[in-house]
Order: C-alpha cells, then structure tokens, then sequence
C-alpha cells in the first residue's frame, strides 16, 4: 500500500485524478456536445426529424454545399467582416485610451472611473437596448439631437442600411471597451517605473516614452486582447439580434444570427450546423493570421 | 470581508424560508394547475378573462406565460423537443401544421361536436379551414386577421372612387389620375417592398394554388402567380408604389401627408390610425374590401389570425379545453375585441353594436366572406421569406419577373425536397 504512494508515478496518478472532474466535465458539456454538431452537420435534421428519427438521412457535405451556394450566407460573412475589422481595431483603441486616462498619474478618483467604464459590460444588453434605441431614435432620439447643433440632418440610425452597421459597431463598443480596459490597466501596471525614469533622464518626450516603453512592454497583453476580442467580435448575435432583428434589409445579419435562424426558427439543424462549423474555421483562421503576424511583429 | 459569506448564508436561508412558506401556500391548494401561454400583447389582455375563469371555475388554476411574437416560434418547438410544452397554448394560424407534423396537437372534432358553447357554422368556413389538417381540426379560431385596402377618402373621391375602387384595373385608373393633375400624390399605392402578403394575394387572386402536386413544389413560374405578379410589379415599374423601403420611414405621417394613398393592411392598423394620425385626418381615411382580379367583388384575401390549441402531451386536457370554450363564447370575444382590438373568430360575434357600429371594422366583416387559407405545410413560413427575399430584388429591377420567379420557385423546390422525400416514404412501406 505504502510503495503504491511514492514514486513518480503516483504522482502523475494523483495529477489525473485532480484532473479528472475538470476534463470530464469539458467532455460531456464540451466534447462530446462538439462532436455531435459535427455529425449533425452531415445529417439533414430538421423537423421531420424531430417528429420522428427515421425520418433523419445523411446527406454528406450537401448541407455545406448549399451554405456555399446561398447569397445570405455571403451577405451575412460580410457584414461579420465588416464588424470585425471595423469594430475590432476600434475597440482596442478605444480601451487602449480609456486604460491610459485611467491609469495616467494626473488622473484623479482612478477607481470610480474604472468602475464607471466598467458598468456597461455588467448592464445587461436588453435594458442597454433599450436606452440605446431611444438614443438612435430618428426623431426624437439624442444623437440626431446632438448632430442638428452642427447642421447635420436627422439619420434614422437603426432603419438605414448605410448607417445600421456603424450604429451596431459603436452600441457594440460602448459595451464592451471596458473589460478589455481593465486588462490594459493591469498591463500597464505591471510596466516597471524605473523604465519611465530612465527615459525622461535620457531626455525622452511623453510621446516617445508610449511609443518605446508602453507599446512593447503591452505588447503580450494587446496579443491576448486582440486575440480574444476578435473572437468574441466574429460571434456578433446580440447586438443586432435585439437592436435590428438583422435588418434593415439584412444589413446587420450576421453568420451567428444565420445560424440562429436556421436552427431555432426553421429547425433546420442539420443547417445551422454545418453554419457552425464554417464560422468555427473562420475563427480559427482568423486566430493563426493574428498570431502570426504578432509573432513576425515581435522578432 | 470575512463576514460575506455568513451574510450570503443568512440572505439564502431568509430566502428559501419564505420560499419554503409560499410552497407550502400552493401545496395545499388542491386545484388542477394548466398552463396556458399567451403569445405577444394578447398575453396581457387576456389576464383579466383568465382570472374571472378561475373565479367561475373553482377546480383549476390557471399559469398565465406571456410570450413575445418574435419568440414564440422558437420556444414552442424548444419546448417540443424537451417535452415541456404548455397545456394550451395560441398558436398562428400558419404554425398549425408544422405543430400537427410534430404531433404536438390533440385533435378537437370529438370535443366540438360534444360542446355545447362552440358551432362549427359560427365560425367564418375559410378561417377554420386554416385549422384543418387532412380533415381533422387542431385549432379554434380566437381572434381572424386578414388584409384589406386602407385608402384615403377624400383623395380618390376626388378622382371619383370615394368607395375604393372594385377592381384592379379600377386602381391603375386611380393611380394615373392621383398622379396627374393636380393631386400630385407622389405614390398612389403603398407596397412594402418587405412584406411578402400582398404578392401572395395577388397570385391567389389570379387563380394560384401557390404549391403544386400535393404541396410537394413550388407553383409560382405557373401562369396564375406570374399573372398576379406582373401586376405587383407594374406597380413598381410605373413610379405608383416606392422601390425603396426608407422612402416610407413612417407609414402615418406618411398617409397623413399624402404620400401615399392606398395601403394593404390588417385589422390592428385601425386602431393605429386613429391614434397616430392627426385629428384632422380622421374622417379622411377608409377601409375597403380588396379591389377583384376577376369579376366577383371582394376580390379573394388570406385566412389570417390566430388559434387556441390543446398540446396532445396535456395531462389536463379537459381543463385545457374548458378554458378554450370559455374564451370562445359570443360575450368573451366581444371583450377581447374591445380590450385588444381582435376581431372575433365567432360570426355571430360580429352583430354586436360594438362591431355592426364600427364603420372601418365593416371592411373587414365583408372580406372575411372570401379568404383563403395559406398552403398549410410546415415549410410555408421559410418559403415566404424566400418570396419576400426576391420579391425585393424584382421590385429594385435587379431581376426580371421571369428570373426572380424561376429563382423562387427553385428554392421553394429545395426547400420541399424534404416534403417529397418523406411523402415517398410513406407511399413505398
């Protein structure tokens, strides 16, 4: 009993039992779950299906095929384009300056602005929605309020095609900049002092300082937050979902709200499967550029 | 900070002690619990009819689940596949079939024929007939919708139609003369180039059966739909109806203002355009029955509204269907139509001063003579869109009439292969 105890190798026995319940629990909810979509994704399961099973077929890449051959799925990839290299760099500049002002030594009452840029992203989005639609509102609405002071005609933010996306992207910004500010905060924390110090006594300016210090040392915590914004920005669905419903003519559809429709209006699951597993390379894609660029940035 | 947990503990315990007491509240209370989901604002209204029901009847309670429209199709096929589904339950009357597909509904000849409240002839024949699925009934008509012609008065009694015009042609006639002259309406006829029901009408009033051979593909390159079609589009081509959605941003002022003077709507536009447009408006619109393709006038509408349904997984289904009764008497109709604005399933309803004095609701009454049912398969809201999807890039000009509806017809034809499939299915055991 005792020898069983010692040794290497009961050491890496109590590792995978401590392990055990965290990887059981990503297979059953995480795994498993995945590998059925996949096999969904081959088959046409839809609502005859649903009524009965025998009713299922595979239907091999078909479901694929028709993704491809589908104009809305087009339209929604680029509006998912769109918000991501529109939305994505902006919100990291975004957050990047709010972490500055926040974090800047003049900055007075530091914690109550962080907390203060940090509600949004605790707000739920419905009641954030709400606000919002009135503030969009073509008539009546504060920013067209706001926009008659400098002679600018009233834009009906939400009901115009041109303008759906970009009211989106700011609705979308403004909800979520403050999370990644924290992250930059704490980055910007751990940039040592003396850094600072040795520069200004070399005779380095304020812009030469953020240029030479700041950039690089944040620079793994940007990787990080590029990284993670862009996949949370390639997943748009509840921004749109309950400013637009996707509209005005499909303007703010994207591949999530498609996969969505698909498979909770149509039931078409089969479909929206397979919807899936196309965004899921396109993230996936979209990570290995980034990572390679900021690896190529690096050296 | 150490004290946080202690209080959190003391918060839970407070909580699941009172909680505890409400459950031991209901325990007690012996009454068969249905529930009952109400779709959209009629949720609402309908708590006050709920509430007098349990009063009158003693054994049941009633659970009352407002569900949003924009939800509800999703939740009740979510509730489906989990086995949750309410005990009753108002459905579209276009989602019936896809619920009868699934099994999902109980059947209600028997009942009907067995009920003392409810006659089959009371309700309007093309209105029931959307509740029918191969000849069995799944729904009770609650509340009919369908489309009318909504027109300003005093400009086409300018133009010598003060009743609305009868025919289609009549309404080309009204649209050259209100473009010309001195009227100077810049879109005779409102066509939201986003609603796909206007299309629909038109092709069903030219004699198209929309799905051919069984429901099993799509019939809209056929004569009949093209006919109707070329009709729709005429509009668009000739200047009589805007080609761009945000050129009506608000359809009552723009009514109001004239830029627009004939619009197919349903009934909960009447309430609307009493509220939202300006007083000295009222008295200058009306409602019409729909101007005919062919010679017999009202020309043909859709068979629109909503049911009440009993899921076939009920365990209550005598109290279910004692609250479908209660909520279809001539007396509780009325109140929902006051309260809500519904118009009654219930023809003998409509003899009511409330309705009879009505003069916009009058419109209605006539139309519901000669509706049609949609095509009752699962797949019909899907294939709309795919209508309204294309109808879009006709009416822009993208596409010719004879491109969008072959397009059309090839994705109603995918969209139904499933259809055929399993029908094949079923013949060869």
């Amino acid at each position: 009993m005792k020898r069983s105890l010692q040794g290497p190798d009961a050491v890496r026995y109590a590792a995978y039992l401590f392990l055990a319940p965290a990887v059981g629990a990503i297979a059953l909810f995480f795994v498993v779950p995945v590998l059925a979509a996949l096999v969904m994704s081959f088959t046409d399961f839809d609502i005859y299906s649903l009524a009965d099973l025998t009713m299922l077929r595979f239907v091999g890449l078909r479901n694929y095929a028709e993704l491809m051959d589908n104009p809305l799925f087009w339209k929604a990839l680029g509006n998912t384009f769109y918000f991501v290299l529109v939305g994505g760099p902006l919100s990291v500049a975004v957050s990047l300056g709010a972490a500055l002002l926040v974090n800047a030594r003049l900055a007075r009452f530091k914690s109550f602005f962080r907390t203060l840029y940090f509600l949004p992203v605790v707000t739920t989005l419905v009641a954030v929605a709400v606000i919002w639609r009135y503030f969009y509102h073509p008539r009546f609405g504060l920013l067209n309020y706001l926009l008659s002071f400098v002679g600018i005609s009233p834009i009906d933010w939400l009901g115009d095609p041109v303008w759906a996306m970009p009211a989106i992207i700011v609705l979308a910004i403004w909800k979520s900049f403050g999370y990644n500010m924290l992250i930059f905060v704490a980055g910007l924390q751990n940039i040592p002092d003396q850094l600072y110090e040795a520069a200004r006594i070399d005779g380095a300016g304020a812009i030469q300082a953020f240029r030479q210090i700041t950039i690089p040392m944040l620079a793994p915590t940007s990787v990080f937050i590029v990284i993670i914004t862009m996949i949370g920005y390639f997943q748009l669905f509840a921004e749109p979902y309950v400013m637009t419903q996707g509209g005005p003519l499909y303007s703010t559809f994207s591949i999530v709200m498609l996969m969505y429709d698909q498979g909770f209006r149509w039931w078409d699951m089969g479909y929206a499967a397979a919807v899936a597993f196309v965004l899921f390379f396109v993230i996936l894609a979209g990570t290995m550029i980034q990572l390679r660029i900021q690896r190529v940035a690096m050296t | 900070m150490r004290k946080t947990p202690t209080m959190v503990a003391v918060a839970f315990w407070s909580l699941w002690v009172s909680l505890g007491h409400l459950g031991c509240g209901t325990a007690r209370d012996e009454r068969t619990v249905i529930s009952f989901w109400a779709l959209g604002s009629e949720g609402d209204k309908v708590r006050g009819m709920v509430m007098e029901f349990e009063r009158t009847h003693p054994g049941i309670s009633v659970e009352l689940q407002q569900i949003p429209w924009t939800a509800a199709h999703e939740k009740l096929l979510t509730a489906y596949a989990g086995d949750a589904t309410p005990d009753l339950c108002h459905l579209g009357n276009t989602w019936i079939s896809e619920f009868v597909l699934l099994r999902a509904l109980e059947p209600l000849d028997d009942r009907i024929s067995r009920s003392t409240v409810l006659e089959r002839d009371d309700f309007f024949p093309g209105v029931l007939a959307s509740n029918v699925i191969d000849s069995a009934v799944y729904g009770i008509p609650w509340y009919v919708d369908t489309r009318v012609l909504f027109y300003r008065s005093d400009l086409l009694a300018e133009v010598g139609y003060p009743a609305g015009p009868k025919t289609w042609d009549e309404v080309i006639t009204i649209c050259q003369a209100l473009q010309t002259g001195g009227h100077a309406i810049r879109y005779p006829f409102f066509f939201p180039t986003n609603e796909w029901v206007p299309a629909v009408i038109l092709g069903v009033q030219c004699g198209s059966g929309l799905l051919r051979e069984d429901a099993t593909y799509g019939d809209f390159r056929g004569p009949a739909f093209r006919r109707g079609f070329d009709l729709l589009i005429s509009f668009y081509r000739k200047g009589y109806t805007p080609v761009g959605l945000t050129e009506v941003l608000n359809r009552y002022h723009a009514f109001a203002e004239g830029y627009y003077a004939m619009y197919i709507t349903g009934p909960w536009n009447i309430g609307e355009f009493q509220q939202r447009l300006p007083r000295e408006m009222q008295g200058r619109w009306m409602t019409a029955p729909l101007p005919t393709a062919d010679s017999l006038f009202p020309g043909q509408s859709l068979a629109l509204g909503a049911s009440l349904v009993v899921f076939r997984e009920s365990p209550h289904k005598e109290e279910a269907w004692k609250l479908v009764e209660f909520l279809s008497t001539r007396e509780h109709q009325l109140e929902f139509y006051k309260s809500t604005g519904n118009l009654p399933s219930r023809i003998s309803a409509w003899d009511d001063e409330a309705l009879a004095s009505n003069a916009y609701v009058r419109a209605f009454r006539r139309q519901l003579d000669r509706v049609e049912p949609l095509p009752r398969v699962p797949e019909w809201e899907q294939i709309a869109m795919k209508l309204q999807y294309q109808l879009e890039l006709a009416a822009a000009g993208e596409l010719s009439v004879d491109e969008t509806l072959a397009s059309v017809d090839e994705a109603v034809d995918r969209i139904l292969e499933k259809r055929r499939w399993v029908k094949r299915q079923a013949q060869e055991p």
